[in-house]
């Protein structure tokens, strides 16, 4: 299985994501960096978390105009996977791949901490790895992961079970409307989430409940 | 002649005879640039003029060093080709006045330092002390500090892994905040800022320079008055994004063969890198300031050398690499010019628009600063107090949950939680534990990390504070189960005219210093803030020890939680019941006084290793050092970790029950083993004739004390857990 991860000036979890592609895959990631306008043939391509252009202006506004995200959108239409963490759901959302926006969170500060999150929906090729209801133990590391759309949005996410993570009742850290932490796209072939999957991949990390997700890609990849 | 007045002299914090000196070294008067760059180089900051006597007698060498004081950070041989580049530098007067701008910017003066010498920075601690909780600016400047921290470390992707927050009146009007952080490079590729040879180009790259922090070093020189507000325009701003670009630039950059030396602009900017380059390398440099990259039309040679804009680095490059260093640049969008080159002339020569604007000897600018004995008084040290001279308190539960709801003992999950402390993927153990552990990227090893001192300590007896500062951070990576490697200082104090604080200064390091040797725990870098004080009133001294370990095996590592129902809890080292500068007797009996609890630097090195030897063999399960607030607090630590409760039975103390529990009494640990491996743990401390002794069983959900005479105290967890939680927000939210 290929993949890509793009690097985004800014972006800090790049080398993060690719170490963990690389033990789910066995293949180091492609790091494409941001002026480039073609992608190599890759089977998935990783937005990774970071300040991507110092979140000035809005997170994930600038890199959603970055060069390179014109070769993301095209790849996507052809239904290669696009999964974006953190500052990758922010940029997918300032790119129109996904609906939805990323405000500050309801507390207003940043927050990192562990968090409880059940996989909403087993159906895509990013969560198969899961049963549905399932509880995992995911990090969040943001400021800005208070997912909002408006309500007919949200009542269609929901109608077409395109949330796919969501967090616990009673421990939603940042505000997000219906405790969503992360939605999929009509095709189902585009995941934004805030949790980091990557940080909770390894024995020594605070979990090992990241891992079924790059796993799972695998499987449908493979 | 001259026509620099007295006054404008005085206002560049220069003495009348430093003035003289400056005169004398160049046979003429200075010009206006000229005594500017003089004053910043002759500066506290810059010169170490009053420190450096004495920080000449601290131990900087050992088998593992490969650069001591003296380089950007120090740098430590971690074996398999690697070392940990690490320092720790406070930015204490601007985040006073500026605590947003003032801490980010801390924060990336620091990172720099470490990828300076080709290091990726890998983890960041913050050591922070604010005034009075009730002090009227105190919570400003707590959310500001902590929200300036993490608006830089978390854009810049460096977790921040651990530190200290400590409240006392004496920070009201100087709060401090250190910064540490900590990079691993190949050891084979150290860079550093020597220039040696001529004719070789010097490049600047970063942010263009601004009129931002003119002055920074001569304000961090010198005492607050009232009107520290106006000093505001002084501090820089950050711009962690432009850093982060800086950083892979650099790094990128390294990989090459095109960078013969390379110093960052901080303190001081374009003066000190230049001319440190210069200086060290035994060259000369002229520089050309028509040609630095300026953020503002109209900026005099004066405000760009003085200037302290963030983000900005100098090298000097092997002739015939610009071209390589250009393409990484553009490709980071980063700003780069070569602005000068190196000369063999032994000057630093500076042109503007054709003109020479500055023509000055590097001797006297660098290595012939000026150095000074101040008079210094030997501090006389607090008498010790008698465990059974504190009375013990009504209500020992209610004590205990004061103690750890107080806002020296309170947890600092609110401070934390702010910071991107996972981002790396390598934290294995972040903040709240005895030392974060970061795993060495690639590998089954790891640095383990802390930053301690006690001022309270510090204040009634300098010398052993000093001494504890440097024993506490050997026992907080010990508990963790690695092996202290080499630690960093930063020293603050108050204003070293005085010859009471240059009493506290000379003791603190000479205590230091000897724990250092004696421990095996070389200092390798460090920074000296002083002038500490407002109006007049100096802070509690405040020696902060940054410190690093090596867990060669990330396996045998140890966590403070307890975990096991029926594990044996133990206590190793003695405890006499020292409550002198205790945390009991200033927030519970209120008071303040009494000798800090004595140092024994053969019983922490014989304690340490006893527990570092159970770590390694797999023996226990849990281990936790003591420090502030003793015994009674570091089991309701524990017991919060890991949810699990624990019955402590106390029987033939050498003291009363509360100093037993609550004793700072140095060289502890509690540990937890399993219950069929505690006679072997027994006999093991027996054989290495360390003090132990069994407390009781780890299990259920309260925390439980008993002794003969007194009905059981038994305290649930969640009333633990509110207690100790929640001082912290209630205080942020008023």
């Amino acid at each position: 299985m290929k993949t890509a991860v793009i690097v985004f000036p800014g972006s800090n979890c790049d080398r993060d994501v690719a170490v963990a592609l690389r033990a789910v895959t066995g293949t180091a990631p492609a790091m494409v960096w941001h002026g480039d306008s073609v992608l190599p043939r890759t089977d998935l391509i990783v937005l990774p978390g970071g300040f991507s252009y110092g979140d000035y202006l809005r997170c994930g506004a600038m890199a959603a105009r970055s060069p390179v995200m014109q070769a993301v959108l095209e790849a996507a239409r052809h239904g290669t996977p696009v999964l974006g963490i953190c500052n990758g759901f922010q940029i997918l959302t300032e790119a129109g791949l996904l609906p939805g926006t990323l405000l500050r969170n309801a507390g207003l500060s940043f927050v990192c901490r562990t968090v409880n999150v059940e996989v909403a929906t087993a159906d895509s090729a990013f969560t198969r790895g899961y049963e549905a209801g399932a509880r995992l133990r995911l990090p969040i590391a943001h400021h800005d992961g208070n997912y909002f759309a408006d309500a007919e949005t949200l009542d269609r996410l929901e109608e077409e079970d395109r949330v796919a993570f969501r967090y616990v009742e009673g421990e939603n850290p940042n505000g997000s409307a219906r405790n969503i932490a992360g939605i999929l796209s009509r095709s189902r072939t585009v995941l934004g989430l805030m949790p980091h999957p990557e940080r909770a991949a390894e024995p020594v990390h605070p979990s090992t409940d990241g891992r079924a997700l790059f796993e799972g890609l695998l499987g449908v990849m493979a | 002649m001259s026509s620099l007045s007295p006054d404008i002299i005085a206002e560049h914090g220069l003495t009348p005879e430093e003035y003289s000196r400056i005169e004398h070294a160049l046979g003429r008067a200075p010009n206006l640039l000229e005594l500017g760059i003089f004053s910043v180089m002759w500066s506290e900051h810059c010169s170490y003029k009053s420190s450096r006597r004495w920080l000449k007698t601290l131990p900087t060498t050992g088998p593992r060093v490969i650069h001591g004081p003296g380089e950007n950070a120090g740098v430590v041989d971690l074996g398999e080709g690697l070392a940990v580049v690490f320092k720790m530098e406070s930015h204490n007067h601007p985040s006073f006045i500026e605590p947003f701008q003032g801490a980010a910017t801390g924060v990336g003066g620091i990172l720099r330092d470490v990828f300076t010498m080709g290091a990726r920075p890998v983890a960041l601690l913050d050591a922070l002390r604010f005034g009075a909780p009730d002090h009227p600016k105190t919570r400003h400047l707590v959310a500001g500090v902590v929200s300036g921290i993490a608006g830089y470390g978390n854009c810049i992707g460096v977790p921040t892994v651990g530190g200290e927050v400590n409240f006392h009146p004496s920070y009201n009007g100087n709060i401090l905040v250190n910064v540490m952080c900590a990079g691993i490079a190949p050891s084979d590729r150290i860079f550093t800022s020597a220039a040696r040879g001529a004719g070789n180009p010097v490049l600047y790259v970063g942010s263009k320079t601004g009129r931002d922090g003119i002055h920074g070093a001569t304000m961090a020189s010198a005492e607050f008055g009232a009107e520290a507000e106006e000093k505001r325009p002084t501090v820089q701003v950050g711009d962690p994004f432009t850093e982060k670009l800086l950083l892979e630039a650099c790094l990128e950059l390294m990989a090459t063969d095109a960078i013969l030396a390379i110093q960052d602009m901080g303190a001081a900017g374009l003066t000190s890198s230049s001319v440190e380059m210069a200086a060290k390398g035994g060259s000369g440099i002229e520089l050309d300031l028509s040609t630095v990259p300026c953020r503002e039309e109209g900026m005099t040679p004066y405000e760009m050398m003085l200037s302290e804009s963030q983000e900005r680095m100098l090298m000097v490059l092997r002739p015939g690499a610009e071209g390589t260093a250009k393409a990484i640049f553009d490709k980071w969008d980063l700003d780069a010019a070569i602005i000068g080159r190196t000369t063999d002339t032994g000057r630093m020569v500076l042109t503007f628009e054709g003109r020479t604007v500055a023509d000055l000897p590097l001797g006297p600018l660098a290595d012939e600063a000026p150095l000074y004995d101040r008079p210094h008084h030997p501090p006389t040290p607090a008498p010790l107090l008698a465990p059974d001279s504190v009375p013990a308190p009504q209500d020992l539960k209610g004590a205990l949950l004061a103690l750890i709801g107080s806002p020296d003992l309170s947890s600092r999950r609110w401070v934390w939680e702010q910071y991107d402390h996972m981002v790396g993927a390598d934290t294995v153990l972040g903040p709240g534990g005895d030392a974060a552990i970061v795993r060495i990227h690639g590998s089954e090893r790891a640095l383990a990390l802390t930053a301690d001192v006690t001022p309270r300590y510090c204040a009634a007896d300098p010398f052993e504070g000093g001494k504890q500062a440097v024993a506490e951070a050997w026992r907080n990576l010990t508990a963790v189960g690695a092996t202290p490697l080499a630690i960093t200082d930063n020293l603050n104090f108050g204003n070293p005219e005085k010859p009471a604080i240059m009493g506290q200064i000379v003791a603190a390091i000479q205590g230091l210093g000897e724990a250092a040797r004696a421990l095996d725990f070389p200092v390798v870098s460090g920074n000296v803030s002083l002038y500490n004080e407002t109006e007049g009133k100096a802070i509690l001294p405040t020696p902060a020890v940054g410190a690093v370990g090596l867990l060669s095996d990330l396996s045998a590592r140890a966590h403070f939680a307890l975990r096991g129902d029926g594990e044996v809890l133990m206590l190793v080292g003695e405890t006499r019941g020292h409550l002198g500068a205790s945390l009991f007797l200033r927030d519970i009996a209120g008071r303040e006084e009494g000798a800090p609890p004595p140092v024994d630097l053969s019983a922490e090195k014989r304690n340490g290793n006893f527990v570092r030897s159970l770590i390694e063999a797999g023996s226990v399960r849990a281990v936790h050092d003591l420090s502030d607030g003793g015994l009674a607090v570091a089991l309701v630590e524990m017991a919060l970790a890991g949810r699990k409760g624990a019955h402590v039975r106390l029987e033939g103390l050498p003291c009363p029950l509360h100093a037993f529990l609550f004793g700072e009494d140095q060289a502890r640990y509690v540990i937890a083993c399993p219950a069929d491996g505690a006679d072997a743990v027994v006999e093991a401390a027996k054989a290495a004739r360390v003090p132990l002794r069994r407390l009781g069983t780890v299990g259920g959900t309260s925390l439980v004390f008993e002794t003969e005479g007194m009905d059981p105290v038994s305290i649930a967890l969640p009333v633990l857990e509110a207690a100790h939680r929640g001082w912290f927000p209630k205080f942020i939210d008023g």
